[in-house]
């Protein structure tokens, strides 16, 4: 496991302080934070990139804190993946196998091994700059995963991809920390993804960390203003794929199954805006494929919008205007449709 | 990058920028055009054979040369620091490494005098362990690399900024010394910055006139006493013979230019492409 006492960095304009966190073995663990946060630096600090002011980071019962990096046994993958463009694909996932004086005949097994797990196998020769941002990401990882780090940090590493792409390697990230079981530290800025990705989950913001705990502790009790933002902004839902074809899923999400868009099968999560439900009293003779009935179990006030919470269950939060708010008469206990198209619900 | 495209109808303003740049061009080609092509290839070989001008221009390559190994050994550090650290003082230091660009030649050769001449301490030490200075090889090369060290600095100062950091840093999570990566990642992808500034640290330090002809006459140099051939120009052009007495060598210089002018961008033309 790695523990982080009392980390103090300073970033120039403003301080990480009271960093503590305790991360298991075998976890994968994410620091969500918006922009600017200096999640990058923190990571560099763990790594011994970064000079710290003060605390302890400990790897087991070793402390790391003063340790030069190529001493740690952390490997880093960057936003940008960082490759090597004067190496080839294969050479840049020797390199540290070469700084560590890995044995020169077992060094083609290795490589090819790395190579498969991460799916790059055909692209060994290639140089860096040929590689689509995918392909990038994939070598990076094999690169640092190669060398058996003990701690495996990743700087967004899905920010810098399109969704398609994205969505894809959120699931081989997940595939590759089944296999590789290492200690994973993911910095990001998406709270989708953390939420999907992280067995548990530590919000970073104004330099230290506000809450640490499971995306379903995060999504019942959002603790910090910060957070609830973040969970209030949508409606957010784990499901299980019931029925799927092609990019087609009906998905159980305990009581209702919703029709979605989405490659993904298994376990999913799903988000949907508040402002992407209609809410009618009839049901509505529309083409949308996702209608249901509940009665409204919540209404907040927001002035000029008006927020409903429609109980199936689960709970939908839904936007409306005061307009249509009044038109319909609504109001606590009452029956009410609740309709959205199969495109509005994003699946992760 | 676009085509100035002459075939439709050119605004004033291109011709006017056309027609300036045709002076410009003329006033940079037509003097040594002139100079090569009236000379004959006859004299030419006749001049390359005399001892006093082969043995002027191997000095003079061999002197830039080692003061541009010397210059890459002691800049290329100086550059990657430059490059890589933000400190007190950096931006004056960056301006001061530049004043042997502006600094008057013959000034030049006076001020390394003044350190290196016999009657200072820097001067008896050399003398003491056999190198000399005054009118010796080491005052042409001290010279040389005076006035012509800041192009190879400047160029590999600018050659280690394009390497991203991040590189560096993926290096050494896995496993590698800052040596290591500084060999293995640095180096290697600031290398094409690196050879073209010595490459132009050597050509400037072969051309140098002022400051070499201050510091250093005739030198013992493999049993014969030569002088820089820029001096040698100098001197051809002062005796007798004049003008005509100079052109030969005078040719022979601006063609090893050229030939050093197409080896560097060949050789950075293949490094773009690679």
């Amino acid at each position: 496991m790695i523990t982080i006492k009392n980390l103090k960095v300073d970033l120039g304009n403003f301080l990480l302080r009271d960093i503590n966190l305790d991360i298991e073995e075998g976890e994968y663990f994410i620091i969500l934070g918006p922009t600017g946060a200096g999640k990058t630096i923190l990571l560099e600090a763990i790594a011994g990139l970064y000079p710290v002011l003060k605390g302890e980071i400990w790897i087991d019962s070793r402390e790391i804190t003063r340790l030069n990096p190529e001493k740690r046994g952390i490997g880093i993958v960057y936003q940008d993946q960082a490759l090597f463009p004067h190496l080839s694909v294969q050479e840049n996932i020797a390199f540290g196998l070469k700084m560590r004086k890995y044995p020169k005949q077992e060094l083609r097994s290795k490589i090819n091994a790395m190579a498969e797990m991460v799916g790059i196998s055909h692209l060994l020769e290639r140089g860096p700059v040929t590689l689509s941002g995918g392909e990038k990401q994939k070598v990076a990882l094999a690169r640092a995963l190669a060398t058996d780090p003990k701690v495996l940090l990743l700087d967004e590493p899905l920010s810098a991809l399109d969704p398609e792409t994205k969505e894809r390697m959120q699931g081989e990230l997940r595939e590759m920390h089944r296999r590789v079981k290492v200690i994973t530290i993911h910095v990001t800025h998406d709270f989708e993804e953390a939420i999907a990705l992280g067995q548990r989950v530590a919000i970073l913001n104004n330099g230290s960390i506000v809450q640490v705990g499971t995306p379903e502790e995060f999504l019942r009790h959002p603790s910090s203003e910060f957070v609830a933002r973040f969970a209030l902004s949508r409606n957010i839902f784990t499901g299980r794929v019931v029925d799927a074809e092609a990019n087609y899923a009906l998905i159980d999400i305990g009581g209702v199954k919703l029709a979605a868009l989405t490659g993904l099968r298994d376990e999913v999560h799903l988000s949907l805006r508040p402002e992407d439900i209609l809410i009618s009293k009839e049901p509505l003779g529309s083409s949308a494929r996702n209608s249901f009935q509940g009665m409204v179990s919540d209404i907040a006030d927001r002035g000029s919008v008006i927020y409903a919470t429609v109980s199936l269950p689960p709970d939908f939060v839904c936007l409306i205007t005061r307009q249509s708010f009044e038109e319909l008469g609504l109001k606590k206990g009452v029956k009410a449709w609740i309709t959205f198209k199969t495109s509005a619900i994003h699946v992760f | 990058m676009s085509k100035i495209s002459l075939r439709r109808k050119p605004d004033t303003m291109s011709i006017v920028f056309v027609v300036l740049a045709a002076f410009i061009l003329l006033f940079i080609f037509v003097p040594p055009i002139k100079t090569i092509a009236s000379s004959s290839p006859g004299t030419l070989w006749d001049t390359l054979l005399s001892k006093d001008v082969y043995s002027s221009i191997l000095l003079t390559i061999y002197a830039a040369l080692i003061a541009t190994l010397i210059g890459f050994f002691l800049g290329v550090p100086l550059a990657y620091i430059l490059a890589r650290h933000e400190f007190w003082g950096k931006r004056f230091l960056e301006g001061l490494i530049d004043v042997p660009i502006v600094m008057p030649h013959s000034a030049v050769g006076i001020a390394l005098l003044f350190v290196f001449g016999s009657n200072f301490l820097m001067g008896r030490f050399l003398n003491d362990i056999g190198i000399g200075f005054v009118d010796k090889v080491a005052a042409i090369v001290f010279a040389m690399m005076f006035v012509s060290v800041p192009f190879l600095i400047d160029s590999a100062k600018e050659g280690f900024k394009t390497v991203d950091v991040r590189l560096e840093k993926v290096a050494r999570t896995l496993g590698a010394s800052p040596w290591r990566s500084f060999f293995r990642i640095s180096l290697p992808l600031a290398w094409r910055s690196i050879f073209s500034g010595s490459v132009l640290m050597w050509a400037r330090g072969f051309s140098e006139f002022g400051a070499v002809y201050i510091v250093a006459g005739h030198v013992p140099f493999f049993g014969y006493h030569p002088v820089a051939a820029p001096v040698l120009v100098t001197e051809l052009f002062e005796s007798p013979g004049g003008l005509k007495a100079a052109q030969p060598l005078t040719v022979l210089l601006i063609l090893i230019c050229l030939i050093i002018f197409i080896v560097l961008r060949t050789a950075s033309y293949k490094g773009k492409k690679a």
